[in-house]
């Protein structure tokens, strides 16, 4: 079926015909435009989601600037009772998780969901309904999060929230559940929309576009989106722990029943430290995307900076650790760590060799983005240099948790993430609106942040020398850091008027403002060919792309996508459409067809916010159902939205090449995306199976003897009964492709009581040796390994019930089956995780002996 | 709130900058002074570097010619020596690492992270000699501090001395410590551990060894109590007994600080305030203004006679013979 495209065979596109052009215009415009009025908060095209999402990331950026200004404020000056002890510890908590969960992830997602379906001439990402699910998710649970220091119930633990500070309930409150669940709830968020741009990438590139001729932008979100499938799950996995020790007594930290706090500390870091380059690595992105363009040439070193963000990637998760230097591990630990925290600094190196050996071999236009670009260049190499320092272990037991490394972490997070940042802003910012914001406004801006920036946290280096601890809200005259605080103090405002000039002028009404030129800064990459002013289908028709720099290398390109002569020129169905190609040399596949405006998805993300809200009060009833109303929500929007069944197998998508409308299996976005989401959730499951050969390590009595070991039998035919529903759901997927139906919705009924039987075994065999998830972490960790399964067996069995209805109305065939091979591959990754836990629970004890 | 400054000047004058990791205090802060000069000077010139080849390739004309030149650029500028750098950084630090971290030392100090405080004991001749909020070190010694936590998490640091280490409840960890140079150095709590992290803290004394024989000693004899001693009485009578130690009385209680020799030590409230009697009375009456969420409870009924007698008690129980 994959068609390959030879440009020279590709017969001309038709003569233009102005009729014709407009009469495409109008249909495309139909299908693409967005709901009018206060609905528009039903639309879910990438433009408007891009923008909201990165509106409301500002708008928490904004509000943990503030806390840090009254941080600033209550360090000024020496025993300063201002805001006093309780409010202290909430402003400095909620500052780093505000902005490390609602400002820095989630601005990478908001800029690669608004300008990367653009860099790859698509139109859409491939599930804009999930990206609209995903923001409402953020906005509700970013809100909920921040919303809570009103009420003098702000998380106050720290961002790392260490164990047991946070869960023994006899020294954190109700703060310590908001973080764990509003932010659970929101890394949920942040999982889709990486799935979502992974998929996007992959299978939504141009056609022509093959991998190495990907824009340098698109391989970090391929990169950064993938760090974040592996990073957030075990934090997630963590999460859960946590929540479950605090709500109902679980087992897992608390050293008098077998638990451990060092736990956590692995479980977080393994989450905490990729995360810094998940922040750093899209801004660097920018910088690679914007500097060729004011370069006027293609990047130098385009492969060695692929390389170098892979191997910053494959890095950044073997140096966790480097956080724990000073929690006394052995020394071949930190050695280890220490030597892979110093090699990081070679491929980040090599990326800013690369930009500016680049900067050598051309003439760099003087722009304001380049300006922010060359600011963030001064700050993040500084941080860097800093950053191989405190990668020393004698070094870091004087600098951890000293006013040091804070200089030290917000010199890499402002020079690494937020100026390159403030360079995208003022570069994308006519892109956007196709207005031209004020250079001279932009410039002033850049000056105060600049230098307010510095004032504030050069001498936090010297602070920190001088002994003073973090996360400490008052110190004495005599401590002898007055005065740099002060300095600081008065650094961080002018930083934050810079930042309020920059904000004013993006905010600025500019109505009536004239339209920019088109492509004004003469970039190369796609996002550049749309038309002044804008189109609601973004890209007119689907080029065939053959360069890196396509607006440069291929000439005429821009004429012939408007007019017309190239992929999908019309909507003739009225349908928002897309082409699919695969994933390593971008041969078109098949016309995808995703979702229009829906308040669905918005209903689905209140409803479970509510859950997540009402857990944290314990309200589970309530919460209960909520949860009813969320699977009801979103069963809704997968029946009426998805896998739909085309009204004819192919569809002419211009220039002579026919595609299939329908796609099922590993040729289908949406198997992608449960395979990518899977992978993500054994992760998380990797997290839990961690845990358990940590207490393995790190207790004498890790699995206890036989007699308190679950039931072999019990875990047996447990596993049997799991496997016989998988088989049961694999011999559905066979029999409907032979055009047995009802065979096959009998089999898929069939194994929601299998699986639940098999569930079952395994919690008598966990119940019948009294195995108590409140007395011991062994018990503790069996319980929560049945109880993974159950998670997952729950969303297992609605599916399953789902796909048979589909089936019995007749919307999944044995011709157009996706949903019931989604659903197979699902059920691949609970076998696997079905025969991991019986492997953990009735082998490995075994294997140890205890029996 | 607290007028803690008024109070600590005197006390404290000439000492600013006595958290200094550049005081050249203790032998292990001394190596890790010789790796930061070090790196700061390197640190500046690859930053001058770096930045000044940036400068330089935007105001230099263009001259395509440099394309090779551009790639072995970023060869040895991106890889070959960022890697011989860090390798021999590496290297020393674990040179240094190992140096500084001896199996045994001169003398075993044990910490122990409270909320938020610290229960310090020395093993002495006639077996432990309990104290709190205050170390004594003597000059050129090694001690090897063995730390515990029985709640959340600290961190014991004295940053003029030396490293921090981590107390972690369920383990032992351990961080030696060298001083080599007399004097009161400041220890504070590194990690964040809940409410009034910022008010743990400790004095750290550094003593010719001599003197510290004799302060250890005294430290270990019990507390002359005189049978009628009205401030006693109020003690015993208000149950101070059942969370504090009075070595040598009935009070036996294992909550808070050991109290033996608590007008010996130089400060009050886990090393915040002078050990003065104002202080003293204030922190019994008014504890949570002084140090909020302490778990000491205020005594605000007392007052007047009674509680000037406790506070003469408490301040009487020094080292003097």
């Amino acid at each position: 079926m994959t068609q390959e495209i030879d440009l020279s065979k590709l017969p001309p596109p038709a003569p233009y015909d102005e009729a014709r052009d407009k009469a495409q215009r109008s249909r495309l415009a139909k299908a693409w435009q967005g709901p009018p009025g206060w609905k528009i908060v039903s639309a879910v095209n990438n433009s408007f989601i891009g923008k909201w999402y990165l509106l409301t990331s500002f708008a928490f950026f904004v509000f943990a600037g503030i806390l840090a200004l009254m941080i600033r404020v209550q360090l000024a000056a020496p025993n300063n009772d201002l805001f006093g002890q309780q409010l202290y510890n909430q402003l400095f908590t909620l500052h780093g998780t505000a902005m490390m969960f609602l400002f820095a992830v989630p601005i990478f997602e908001a800029v690669a969901i608004l300008v990367l379906p653009e860099i790859l001439g698509a139109r859409d990402l491939p599930f804009p309904r999930l990206s609209a699910f995903g923001y409402w998710c953020f906005l509700i649970g970013g809100v909920f999060v921040c919303g809570s220091i009103l009420f003098g119930v702000a998380p106050d633990g720290g961002w790392f929230m260490y164990t047991p500070l946070s869960s023994n309930e006899e020294y954190s409150g109700l703060g310590a559940d908001i973080w764990l669940l509003g932010l659970s709830f929101i890394e949920v968020s942040s999982i889709a929309a990486a799935v979502e741009l992974i998929v996007g990438v992959l299978k939504c590139r141009p056609p022509g576009m093959r991998l190495n001729l990907m824009p340098l932008y698109c391989w970090y979100v391929l990169v950064v989106a993938g760090m974040i499938l592996f990073a957030f799950p075990p934090l997630i996995a963590g999460d859960l722990l946590l929540e479950m020790e605090r709500a109902f007594g679980w087992a897992f930290f608390d050293v008098d029943r077998g638990g451990d706090p060092l736990l956590w500390q692995h479980l977080f870091w393994i989450f905490g430290h990729p995360e810094v380059y998940i922040i750093f690595l899209p801004s660097i992105a920018l910088i690679a995307t914007m500097l060729p363009t004011f370069a006027g040439r293609p990047m130098v070193g385009h492969s060695w900076i692929v390389l170098s963000a892979i191997g910053v990637a494959f890095l950044s998760f073997g140096l966790w650790v480097h956080h724990m230097f000073t929690t006394g591990l052995p020394e071949i630990s930190l050695g280890f760590f220490s030597a892979a925290s110093e090699a990081v600094a070679v491929p980040t190196g090599i990326q800013i060799f690369c930009f500016i050996a680049t900067m050598l071999v051309s003439k760099v236009r003087p722009s304001v983005p380049m300006l922010f670009a060359g600011g963030a260049l001064a700050i993040f190499v500084f941080g860097g240099l800093t950053g191989v320092m405190v990668a020393l272990v004698p070094f870091d037991w004087q600098a951890h948790d000293s006013y040091f490394v804070v200089a030290h972490l917000h010199y890499t997070l402002i020079g690494g993430m937020l100026f390159p940042l403030m360079a995208g802003v003022c570069y994308w910012y006519p892109f956007v609106t196709q207005k031209a914001m004020n250079a001279r406004a932009s410039r002033w801006a850049f000056w105060l942040m600049f230098g307010g920036f510095n004032l504030a946290f050069l001498p936090m280096h010297w602070t920190g020398i001088m002994g003073m601890p973090r996360r400490v809200w008052t110190y004495d005259l005599t401590d002898g850091w007055a005065v740099l605080n002060m300095v600081s103090t008065v650094g961080a405002f002018v930083f934050a008027t810079g930042f309020a000039v920059l904000a004013i002028n993006v905010l600025w009404p500019r109505g009536k403002a004239p339209f920019v030129a088109r492509n004004l800064w003469n970039a190369g990459t796609m996002e550049w060919a749309a038309e002044v002013p804008g189109k609601p289908w973004g890209v007119r028709s689907i080029p065939y792309i053959h360069t890196r720099y396509p607006l440069w290398e291929q000439p005429g390109l821009v004429d012939g996508i408007d007019r017309g002569e190239w992929f999908l020129p019309d909507a003739a169905e009225g349908k928002r459409e897309l082409i699919v190609t695969d994933i390593l040399d971008a041969r078109p596949l098949h016309v995808q067809r995703v979702g229009g405006p829906t308040f669905l998805t918005l209903g689905s993300a209140f409803c479970l916010g509510a859950v997540f809200i009402l857990a944290t009060y314990h309200l589970w009833a309530l919460a209960l159902a909520f949860g009813a109303g969320f699977v009801g929500f979103t069963l809704w929007w997968l029946w009426t939205g998805t896998s739909e069944i085309p009204e004819r197998p192919h569809k002419d998508a211009g220039r002579g090449l026919t595609l299939p409308t329908y796609a099922q299996g590993n040729r289908s976005p949406g198997w992608w995306a449960v395979f990518i989401t899977m992978t993500g959730d054994m992760t998380a499951f990797m997290g839990l199976v961690f845990s358990y050969f940590f207490y393995w390590t790190a207790l004498p009595d890790f699995p206890p003897a036989a007699s308190q070991l679950p039931a072999f039998g019990g875990l047996l035919a447990g596993l049997a009964a799991l496997i016989a529903a998988w088989l049961m759901t694999v011999a559905a997927r066979s029999l409907l492709g032979q055009g047995a139906r009802r065979a096959a919705m009998a089999l898929l009924v069939g194994s929601v009581p299998v699986a639940a039987a098999g569930l079952g075994g395994w919690a008598w065999a966990a119940w019948a040796v009294g195995l108590d998830p409140t007395s011991h972490s062994f018990d503790a960790m069996v319980w929560m390994l049945i109880l993974w399964m159950g998670l997952h067996l729950i969303p297992n069995a609605i599916m399953q019930i789902y796909v048979a209805a589909r089936i019995w109305a007749d919307i999944c065939n044995p011709e157009y089956r996706a949903d019931l091979m989604n659903l197979t591959l699902f059920g691949h990754f609970l076998a696997l995780t079905a025969i991991v836990i019986f492997a953990l629970l009735a082998v490995f004890p075994l294997m140890m002996g205890a029996a | 709130m607290r007028n803690l400054t008024l109070l600590t000047v005197p006390l404290l004058a000439g000492c600013a900058g006595r958290h200094n990791w550049l005081s050249s205090a203790g032998a292990e802060a001394d190596r890790v002074e010789g790796l930061f000069w070090v790196l700061l000077i390197g640190a500046a010139v690859i930053w001058s570097a770096v930045i000044g080849a940036a400068v330089y390739a935007q105001r230099r004309q263009v001259d395509p010619g440099l394309e090779h030149q551009a790639r072995w650029f970023i060869v040895w500028g991106g890889a070959v020596i960022p890697t011989v750098l860090v390798c021999a950084l590496l290297i020393w630090g674990l040179v240094i690492l190992r140096d500084i971290t001896p199996d045994k030392g001169d003398l075993t100090v044990r910490v122990d992270g409270e909320r938020w405080w610290w229960r310090v004991t020395y093993d002495g001749p006639d077996g432990d000699v309990v104290t709190a909020n205050e170390i004594r070190l003597p000059l050129d010694q090694t001690a090897l501090f063995r730390l515990t936590s029985d709640d959340v998490i600290h961190s014991f640091w004295v940053p003029a001395i030396g490293g921090k280490m981590d107390m972690i409840p369920g383990r032992e960890t351990t961080l030696a410590l060298t001083p080599n140079k007399t004097g009161n150095w400041g220890g504070l709590c590194a990690e964040y551990c809940g409410g009034a992290h910022a008010l743990m803290r400790f004095d750290t004394v550094v003593m010719e060894p001599d003197a510290f024989d004799a302060w250890l000693a005294a430290e270990a004899a019990p507390a002359r109590v005189a049978p009628d001693d009205p401030g006693f009485a109020v003690f015993r009578d208000e149950g101070c007994g059942a969370c504090h130690t009075i070595r040598g009385t009935d009070a036996r209680g294992p909550v808070g600080p050991d109290l033996t020799h608590v007008g010996a030590r130089a400060r009050l409230g886990a090393g915040i305030y002078a050990m003065t009697a104002d202080n003293m009375a204030r922190w019994i009456t008014d504890t949570h203004a002084m140090k909020p969420d302490a778990d000491m409870p205020p005594y605000p009924d007392l007052s007047g006679a009674r509680l000037e007698a406790l506070v003469t008690f408490l301040l009487s129980l020094d080292h003097a013979e």
